[in-house]
């Protein structure tokens, strides 16, 4: 990995950094994700397609749900007449 | 006077139904406990400001001849769990004022009981941590050494049971957040089997590993809370309901399944091995059957997952519909500043690991081939148990380590080494006080962990109770 590397990570993921964490994510990341590596000597037994994962249906029914709209409009950053304010996208 | 070292919930429990203390009483007790060591200790993030109105509702219930095992029984909630009109941090600067708008399953579930929520507890910011030092609102202290942290993520919610700041608390595990701060500050962790308890309104951190767990001084009451919180929920597609494994039926001769390779090996404190050994003794003199077992290291297993799945949890954190909002020249200026100021620094490394190990030309080599192995070690926990009835293991391979001691994050994340196994495959553990070692003249307390294979929390309990109440360290 190098700075460049970093820089597009916090890209990707949408995060500000200054020059100097830059370079402690780039010392930090390369220890971790060099101990991770270890993943790699992990003897697995073919598991073929069997993740264990399947669809959870429930009934196509309306129930009440306790919650409060006038708490979520609160938490607005930016709002007008109750509806949520964001920037111009376009 | 009610002597708050020796109680338990189940302890609570008849007094308040005897009327001996009132639950208003007994708030008022722990209140004080709070106004007279929370400064020090750091547990508590916020104490609620109703705290006497509940008790006084739970009062009014119990005079209509009302009881419950939780009624007007004082709990600490980590700062994870959402409870509707309070705030909700996760311990980050990004949600610094959040107010929740609903209730979390688990605290519905306590709310019909009657349970008195004291406050919210202190954590590791977004529960990514092992120390409790990654909270955006400084870090705990171990009540035993307060140089010391408490470990973590549910370092808030453990010290106030260790220090009689509440009676008993919820903490959320991940790879070891509620055992280990268990095992630093000597009271009970435990956590459920995976979708064991409704994870709706439990802030996710991994969501295949997160789950909700009870923080105790005894087996029995971490046994109370669990079966109040427990069962299948509609607003948790991943819950299962309490049946959904068999019950193992009660067997004359236990086996406990020991991992010698992975406890001999280099990084466990000699003090905690000598400990554990004499646990292993004492199991065996009680008469259940030693086996010796292979267990892997699953760190890296554990760590790339966790990365992944925190990177994508913590995308919604944008600074758009709720929480922090750093102003900027356009949207995207907008997200990158937020961001930037709202995730603390352990977040902001986990987001980007988490960007790499799911970007195109790394996936497979981390992400894809960590299923794989994940899938591969269930089924070897699935033939081990056929074999076992328990795994035991110390809860983490050293002891409470002095504040700032670990500043290097991998150092910390080997802390993980003995819990984040049963997360990886969903498997029920419980950590359990094992004595002392002493650190400097300072005594710090150690843990022993226990696992059961899916759905068996039972057999924790009973063996947990049994460890209790015959092994004298």
């Amino acid at each position: 990995m190098d700075i460049k590397d970093v820089e597009n990570l916090a890209k990707l993921a949408r995060i500000e950094l200054s020059e100097d964490e830059k370079k402690d994510l780039l010392h930090d990341m390369d220890n971790i994700l060099g101990y991770v590596k270890q993943i790699e000597e992990m003897k697995i037994e073919d598991v073929g397609q069997e993740q264990g994962v399947h669809n959870i249906w429930r009934e196509d029914i309306i129930e009440q749900r306790d919650f409060s709209s006038e708490i979520i409009a609160k938490q607005f950053p930016d709002a007008h007449d109750g509806f949520l304010k964001v920037k111009k996208i376009l | 006077m009610i002597n708050l070292n020796t109680l338990t919930i189940a302890k609570a429990r008849v007094a308040l139904d005897k009327k001996v203390f009132s639950a208003v009483d007994l708030a008022k007790v722990y209140l004080a406990e709070i106004e007279k060591k929370n400064k020090e200790l750091n547990a508590y993030l916020e104490v609620y400001d109703d705290v006497l109105d509940q008790a006084k509702e739970a009062d009014d219930r119990i005079t209509k001849g009302e009881s419950y095992p939780l009624l007007g029984i004082p709990l600490a909630i980590k700062d994870v769990i959402l409870i509707k009109g309070k705030k909700v941090s996760s311990a980050s600067k990004i949600l610094e004022n959040y107010t929740a708008s609903y209730n979390a399953t688990a605290i519905i579930k306590l709310k019909k009981q009657g349970a008195v929520f004291l406050g919210r507890t202190n954590m590791d910011e977004f529960a990514l941590g092992s120390s409790t030092e990654n909270s955006a609102y400084g870090v705990t202290k171990n009540p035993y050494d307060i140089n010391r942290v408490p470990g973590g993520t549910s370092g808030g919610s453990a010290v106030a049971v260790a220090s009689n700041m509440a009676l008993a608390a919820l903490g959320s595990d991940t790879g070891g957040s509620v055992r280990l701060p268990a095992a630093f500050c000597g009271v009970v962790g435990m956590k459920p089997t995976y979708g064991g308890v409704s994870r709706y309104g439990l802030i996710a951190a991994v969501s295949s590993f997160d789950v909700i767990g009870p923080i105790t001084k005894t087996m029995e009451d971490a046994q109370i809370i669990f079966d109040v919180i427990k069962g299948q929920d509609i607003l948790d597609s991943t819950s299962v309901p309490d049946n959904f494994y068999k019950k193992l039926s009660p067997k004359e001769e236990l086996i406990i399944g020991v991992p010698w390779d992975l406890i001999n090996q280099e990084g466990v404190n000699a003090d905690i091995k000598k400990n554990f050994e004499k646990v292993v003794k004492s199991f065996e003199n009680l008469g259940y059957k030693i086996k010796d077992i292979k267990l892997p290291n699953c760190l890296a297993l554990y760590y790339i997952i966790n990365f992944a799945e925190v990177s994508t949890n913590l995308a919604r954190f944008d600074g758009v519909r709720y929480g922090l909002r750093k102003d900027g020249k356009n949207l995207l200026e907008d997200y990158l500043l937020t961001k930037g100021a709202g995730f603390g620094k352990e977040t902001r490394r986990r987001v980007l690991l988490g960007a790499y190990v799911l970007s195109a030309g790394y996936y497979d080599a981390y992400y894809g081939k960590a299923q794989k192995a994940r899938t591969s070690l269930r089924k070897e926990f699935k033939e081990l148990f056929s074999g076992i009835d328990l795994i035991l293991t110390p809860t983490s391979p050293i002891p409470a380590w002095k504040i700032g001691e670990k500043s290097d994050p991998l150092s910390m994340y080997l802390a993980d080494i003995f819990t984040c196994t049963a997360n990886i495959v969903g498997v029920p553990a419980v950590s359990l006080p094992s004595g002392f070692i002493e650190i400097e003249r300072t005594k710090l307390p150690i843990g022993v962990q226990l696992m059961a294979s899916h759905g068996q929390e039972d057999l924790l309990f009973e063996i947990g109770k049994k460890f209790e109440s015959n092994i004298i360290l």
